[in-house]
């Protein structure tokens, strides 16, 4: 019965192909720093599950967000774990995300004919970073309060724009509830939304080229550049 | 497959990730509903008196309201609560009147006593009741709640109840 049922859907929306393309192709043997992707996108699901969890309590607004996160925390049932996973797990995205990073440089694995994956891969660096800055200011204490004062002064110390690029990411010249408002808004919507199209073409392009096998430490020796 | 006793390898591998897989869904899916539905299994139900001031304050025979709020806390704010009572006073005694909750029991809308048509006038679903409490016409199936009332040291109470 289930065979049968498989078999219908599969004529018709092609899941073995898919099946075979994506989870079945042939890959070089290589070691565990390769499976550093799958962890980062894995960790992007758990960050959009938890994230979506958490806004059925979280309030962005001055008055409220801090006393909504006090609630998650004690009077929600596993409150506590759905944000400690969204606390942690943010940190744990941007080290995974950063160590691939370092793993795709050092093996050479940005080369031809990899080099829009590279880049996709360096705006999701950087899409990733920007979750962990927007993110931080919606607990609304002290912490994130005086965090994002210093990062948008910061931001604010470029020559001749810097107080145009701090009014903006302030959405005025105080860190007010305008502030959280926008935070808010690129947390849940701009930046996931560019992470997921930048996602879509990064796994395309490795799904179509395939990945790099681990470069020979002979073959650098003897030629003086990498495979 | 089926004819042989011994597992094989892959249906092994198979089963295991089932169960793994069934072991971690419901890990994670049971937390995950207790979450979502946290405030609906935290019931909140009081019951205190009302004092609605003395009796010679409310005239004979019309019913006269009261409004009064409660406040009880959800999640982290507090929500504040209107209510009406009707104290009618059918004679001059004490125990001469009944006071009736002012919430439609139809869908909850509040109602109001009209001298004109003699009747608590619901304007949600045209719901009427007379001055007893019954249903005249309208959707309400039944009659308007009778709080509990008592009176001491000359103040009237009613006993009010969280829905």
């Amino acid at each position: 019965m289930t065979v049968k049922v498989i078999t219908w859907l599969d004529e018709r929306l092609g899941l073995t192909t898919i099946y075979d393309l994506v989870l079945d192709r042939k890959v070089p043997k290589v070691n565990w720093w390769f499976t550093l992707g799958s962890a980062s996108l894995f960790l992007f699901v758990l960050q959009g599950v938890t994230g979506i969890f958490l806004s059925v309590y979280y309030v962005p607004s001055p008055g409220q967000a801090y006393n909504s996160i006090q609630y998650i925390m004690n009077g929600v049932t596993f409150g506590w774990l759905i944000r400690g996973i969204h606390s942690w797990g943010s940190s744990l995205m941007v080290i995974i995300v950063f160590i691939h990073m370092l793993r795709t440089f050092f093996m050479g694995a940005y080369k031809f004919p990899r080099e829009i994956t590279w880049l996709t891969g360096v705006f999701l660096l950087f899409a990733t970073l920007g979750m962990g800055f927007t993110g931080y200011l919606l607990p609304w204490n002290q912490r994130a309060f005086w965090a994002t004062t210093v990062g948008t002064e910061i931001a604010g110390t470029v020559p001749l724009i810097g107080d145009f690029i701090l009014r903006v990411l302030r959405g005025g010249s105080d860190l007010s509830a305008v502030t959280l408002a926008r935070f808010f808004s690129v947390h849940i919507w701009f930046l996931p939304v560019v992470i997921i199209a930048l996602i879509s073409v990064h796994m395309y392009l490795v799904v179509r080229l395939g990945i790099s096998s681990v470069p020979k430490e002979e073959e650098s020796e003897s030629s003086g550049e990498a495979a | 497959m089926a004819d042989s006793h011994e597992v094989k390898r892959r249906d092994f591998v198979n089963i295991v990730v089932v169960a793994l897989g069934t072991v971690i869904g419901l890990v994670i899916g049971i937390p995950a509903i207790g979450y979502l539905i946290a405030p609906a299994t935290k019931v909140q139900r009081e019951e205190a008196w009302i004092p609605l001031g003395p009796l010679e304050a409310y005239p004979l025979n019309i019913p006269t309201l009261f409004s009064y709020t409660r406040t009880r806390i959800n999640g982290w704010e507090k929500t504040v609560n209107s209510f009406g009572a009707y104290v009618w006073r059918h004679g001059g005694g004490e125990s001469e009147l009944t006071v009736y909750s002012n919430m439609c029991t139809h869908l909850s809308c509040r109602v109001t006593w009209r001298e004109d048509i003699t009747a608590y006038f619901c304007p949600c679903h045209d719901g009427r009741f007379n001055k007893e409490g019954e249903v005249i016409t309208g959707p309400p199936p039944e009659p308007l709640y009778e709080y509990e009332t008592k009176v001491e040291e000359e103040t009237l109470f009613i006993k009010h109840m969280d829905v």
